[in-house]
């Protein structure tokens, strides 16, 4: 095929330009799509509920992902300090991943159980009060904002829809778990249970 | 917990992978050979052939890629190529090397041990007093300290609002090797529940009550009425005398060490609010995160604390 023709029909360029981008998709992302490995839960894992689901979603507004990663890598200088590598598994409920690329802050995918509530509380209205030294922002109006509970369900059942296991009685008593609770508490719910599932594999 | 990292691929997608993977590579070979072509050479006029794109006036020429160009992209297949060979990349083909990352992991991880175990084991033999003392084991049971305990209890072991100080000589669930062991092993909850019920006037009674034990400014006469209170409230964990139970990690009273004292606040206030709303001190099991060696190596940290002015 002489370049010119490909070069005087913008479609068939176009069309010649996604063949040749799909390859690497083709080969590394697709065969993921059918591993059990990446598509199953590990055992014991379980939906948020919906006050940790509120504290995810807080999460993200406070732009946390931004210095925190969730990625615990396979070398032994991130094991020893954070606990057992992320696997997949884990991961099959999370709609969108929140794995972060900064690390200005340490890595929080195995953060739950490792401080108490109070710590954690403590903390995020002034980081400095339990850590000197830290550069973490202030997050005091986590503790003015509270819940109201509102779009929960929606949030439930898109995720369901996303094949988040969640049952009609979860999603019914949504909003009512979450109404009047500060943000905070539903941030640390959340913060609290990340990484527990494989607690003790280390 | 086994096979965290998955089950091998099916065969057609293994299959899949492989064809992909080499045809990609097959297909940008293809691309750069049937494109080949040579440099023109110009006619008797001088004249060269061009691609015919001219833009005033200015002409392309038709020319071959530069051979150090060319040259580095076969280089580049055959690195693509001795890659494939070597490192898994090919389907469920685990490459010459039997390389992997988990393996990589492991590897790490065991020199590390072989390399660190015996220096571990031999602290774990010297009881904790003893221990305390070597400064070189203390110098390294700092850093596993650091690492782990002072985001609560500071860098300093000094604590603060709500996290015990360590260097003190109170204790809240007690200061021998075998308490400390059991706190940093099984960790801590302690509870101090809310007397919201008794009625503000009976916890302003029982503050002025609290108060006078460790001879802070107190009102005598509340205090005297809080006296009945206290014993039918509170001594069952604090004791009749209010000096605490390190069984249940009740703190004493009658000292100077008030672990909820936020800055800048009274002692009053502080008693007040831990009356009207009581308190919950978490310390999370160590154990699971640092292993028992390391337990043991902070511990004797701990201990040591009080050998220092």
């Amino acid at each position: 095929m002489k370049h010119e023709i490909v070069e005087k029909n913008v479609g068939l360029l176009a069309v010649l330009i996604l063949v040749a981008i799909s390859f690497g998709g083709l080969a590394e992302v697709v065969p993921l799509f059918f591993q059990k490995q990446t598509t199953e839960p590990v055992e014991g894992l379980k939906p948020l509920t919906a006050l940790e689901l509120e504290g995810r979603d807080i999460y993200r507004r406070e732009g946390c992902v931004g210095c925190h990663s969730q990625m615990v890598r396979p070398f032994r200088a991130e094991t020893e300090r954070y606990g057992h590598y992320n696997v997949a598994g884990e991961q099959v409920y999370e709609h969108n991943f929140l794995w972060g690329s900064k690390r200005t802050g340490p890595d929080l995918a195995r953060v739950g159980g490792r401080y108490s509530d109070d710590w954690h509380r403590a903390h995020l209205y002034n980081p400095r009060d339990v850590v000197p030294e830290s550069v973490m922002p202030e997050y005091p109006w986590l503790f003015e904002n509270t819940l109201d509970g509102e779009s929960t369900p929606a949030k439930m059942r898109t995720l369901r829809q996303l094949g988040v296991p969640y049952t009609d009685e979860d999603i019914a008593t949504a909003t009512e778990d979450v109404r009047g609770t500060q943000e905070i508490t539903a941030l640390v719910a959340y913060l609290q249970q990340l990484g527990t599932v494989l607690e003790g594999t280390r | 917990m086994n096979n965290l990292w998955g089950d091998s691929l099916s065969s057609f997608w293994s299959a899949w992978i492989i064809v992909v993977t080499l045809g990609t590579i097959a297909l940008s070979v293809w691309i750069l050979l049937s494109n080949r072509r040579t440099d023109k050479t110009p006619d008797a006029d001088g004249n060269i052939e061009t691609t015919g794109h001219a833009a005033d006036g200015i002409e392309e020429y038709d020319n071959a890629l530069p051979q150090w160009w060319f040259k580095l992209f076969i280089l580049t297949v055959i690195f693509a190529l001795g890659y494939l060979v070597l490192y898994p990349g090919l389907g469920n083909y685990a490459g010459i090397l039997g390389w992997s990352q988990e393996g990589q992991w492991e590897e790490e991880v065991a020199n590390a041990e072989e390399r660190f175990t015996p220096i571990f084991a031999q602290y774990q033999e010297i009881p904790i007093p003893e221990l305390a003392k070597d400064a070189e084991a203390m110098r390294v049971a700092e850093r596993v300290f650091l690492n782990n305990c002072a985001v609560c209890h500071g860098s300093n072991a000094q604590g603060g609002y709500g996290f015990p100080n360590l260097t003190d000589d109170d204790w809240l669930y007690g200061g021998e090797p075998e308490n400390i062991m059991t706190t940093l092993n099984n960790g801590r909850n302690g509870l101090m529940p809310a007397w919201q019920q008794l009625g503000e006037n009976n916890i302003e009674n029982l503050t002025q009550y609290v108060l006078s034990m460790s001879g802070e400014e107190h009102d005598a006469d509340r205090a005297a009425s809080g006296e009945s209170t206290f014993l039918a409230a509170c001594a069952a964990c604090h004791t009749p005398s209010g000096t605490g139970n390190t069984a249940l990690g009740a703190p004493n009273l009658t000292d100077d060490v008030w672990l909820y004292l936020a800055p800048g606040q009274s002692v009053a206030d502080s008693v007040r609010q831990t009356l009207r709303n009581g308190r919950n001190g978490h310390m999370p099991a160590q154990a699971a995160y640092i292993g028992e060696e390391r337990v043991h190596l902070v511990a004797a940290y701990v201990y040591s604390l009080r050998f220092n002015d």
